[in-house]
């Protein structure tokens, strides 16, 4: 089986990168005359960071975010894999839906965040409900390639043993599915974050996406780099959980001896 | 047997509920295995196919799929479980029971293939090239051991080969088919008794049949 740990020259080119990029960043800081305001220092962004976590309310924020994204995850991962079943396994219903399902693809999902929140309001449901909109698609894109996926062999089989469309699809189609439906979560989980996030810039009075909206009003530009770098912190974790979930649920499948990309 | 392109593998699935034919009947011991176009599921329960791959799931493990038909019929999972490991023993995998297929030989998933065909003891075993993907020494080994667990438990099998000596070595009977479209050009009765040697392949009588049926073939190919 091929190694999947990380080998010490890759870590230290990947710790040596961030150095260098950080290292980077500090030196122009120092030698240019850039703002402050526009550009602090990655050391003042450290001690922003230390300070914000040091604070209650960012850990309730946090939390807010953090609830959005994985209810509206498990929204989309639920409806999406309804749906890309009914797709993959119906052909005459996908030639009828796909049109519509198309139109909705290409819809630039923020242009109808606004709409969102006029319709449900401020609170957390809008938010929950637009980060399981951008997260469908790729759910149900991912399901239904993935009922497509079944070799015809399997079929096959399941023919001579009389299997029932039930039994089919459960002992064969999603199984065979699963891989290509957790491509789909790995997406699906980066957007629900985005959808989250871009939502609480727009609305409401809490999550970290409205903090960082209130620093930057604010022209604290540190505890805004400060929250930028918790979002990607929390993104990672998330994305990290859900690419973890491939070795756990298909580990018969090749995609599990690979490491994914940036774990 | 027969040439390339001549249907073999579409007859095999006919017989096998698979592809419905487009006139004809199939009787398995005394019943229709197609009517109006529909295959009758109490007569394709008296069938197993084995295929040319061995359509093994990759997700369950070895054990789980020799007792997958056993768990479409409702067979409690203890009892499955115990009736595929005696046929991992029959077959020659004991000891894999709880791997995967992807941890398999190619041979190994033959041979795992071939037990779940066996699990419910059908009265037809219908083969479609079971081992072509395998190199000769393995599809040699194959063959004896088919013999053996056929000799373990006997049924009905139709063998469909593109090998002539394979085809001789394991049938009492090799049907020559014609090119497309395909006639039935000779039935060949082969007299050896069994279980039959390796070395049988090198005696006279063998190779007479071997040439025999060979001759069909090269005829039917010529025309």
């Amino acid at each position: 089986m091929t190694s999947t740990r990380l080998s010490l020259a890759t870590v230290l080119w990947i710790v040596g990168i961030a150095v260098v990029f950080v290292g980077a960043w500090k030196v122009y800081v120092e030698v240019s005359d850039i703002s402050r305001f526009v550009l602090p220092a990655p050391d003042d962004v450290g001690l922003a960071l230390v300070d914000i976590l040091g604070e209650a309310r960012t850990w309730h924020h946090l939390r807010v975010t953090l609830t959005e994204i994985v209810l509206g995850f498990a929204a989309a991962v639920t409806v999406g894999v309804i749906v890309g079943t009914v797709l993959g396994e119906l052909p005459a219903v996908e030639r009828v839906v796909n049109p519509y399902l198309i139109v909705l693809q290409v819809l630039p999902k923020v242009a109808i965040i606004p709409l969102l929140l006029l319709w449900m309001g401020f609170g957390p449901s809008a938010k929950i409900l637009i980060a399981a909109v951008f997260a469908f698609f790729p759910m149900t894109a991912g399901t239904r390639a993935g009922i497509r996926s079944v070799e015809p062999g399997n079929l096959d089989l399941a023919a001579t043993l009389q299997m029932s469309r039930w039994k089919r699809l459960w002992l064969i189609e999603l199984r065979a599915a699963l891989p290509s439906i957790l491509t789909g979560m790995e997406v699906a989980i980066v957007l629900a974050t985005v959808g989250a996030v871009v939502s609480e810039y727009l609305a409401g009075g809490e999550g970290l996406g409205w903090l960082a909206v209130v620093n930057l009003n604010q022209l604290q530009v540190d505890n805004l780099f400060a929250v930028i770098v918790l979002l990607c912190a929390l993104g990672i974790v998330l994305y990290v959980a859900v690419a973890a979930l491939r070795r756990w649920l298909v580990p018969w499948h090749p995609s599990a001896t690979q490491r994914p990309p940036g774990v | 047997m027969g040439p390339s392109g001549c249907g073999k593998t579409t007859l095999l699935r006919v017989l096998g509920g698979l592809t419905a034919p487009s006139g004809g009947a199939v009787v398995a011991d005394g019943r229709a295995v197609w009517s109006e176009g529909r295959a009758d599921r109490q007569a394709l329960t008296q069938l197993a196919m084995v295929f040319q791959e061995a359509n093994l799931l990759p997700w369950f493990s070895v054990v789980d799929n020799i007792a997958l038909p056993l768990r479409l019929r409702g067979v409690p999972r203890a009892e499955r479980r115990a009736e595929a490991a005696r046929l991992c023993e029959l077959v020659g995998i004991a000891g894999f029971e709880d791997h995967r297929p992807h941890a398999l030989s190619v041979g190994m998933r033959h041979r795992a293939a071939l037990a779940r065909a066996l699990v419910e003891s059908p009265r037809v075993l219908l083969l479609d090239e079971p081992f072509a993907a395998l190199d000769a020494i393995t599809r040699e080994t194959m063959n004896l051991e088919l013999e053996r667990i056929w000799l373990a438990r006997p049924c009905t099998a139709v063998l469909v080969t593109h090998a002539i000596s394979e085809a001789v070595f394991l049938a009492d009977r090799v049907v020559s088919l014609s090119a497309r479209p395909a006639r039935v050009l000779a039935i060949t009765d082969v007299p050896f008794l069994r279980p039959r040697p390796l070395d049988l392949q090198h005696e006279q009588d063998f190779q007479g049949l071997v040439r025999g049926v060979r001759s069909y073939l090269t005829a039917a190919q010529g025309g």
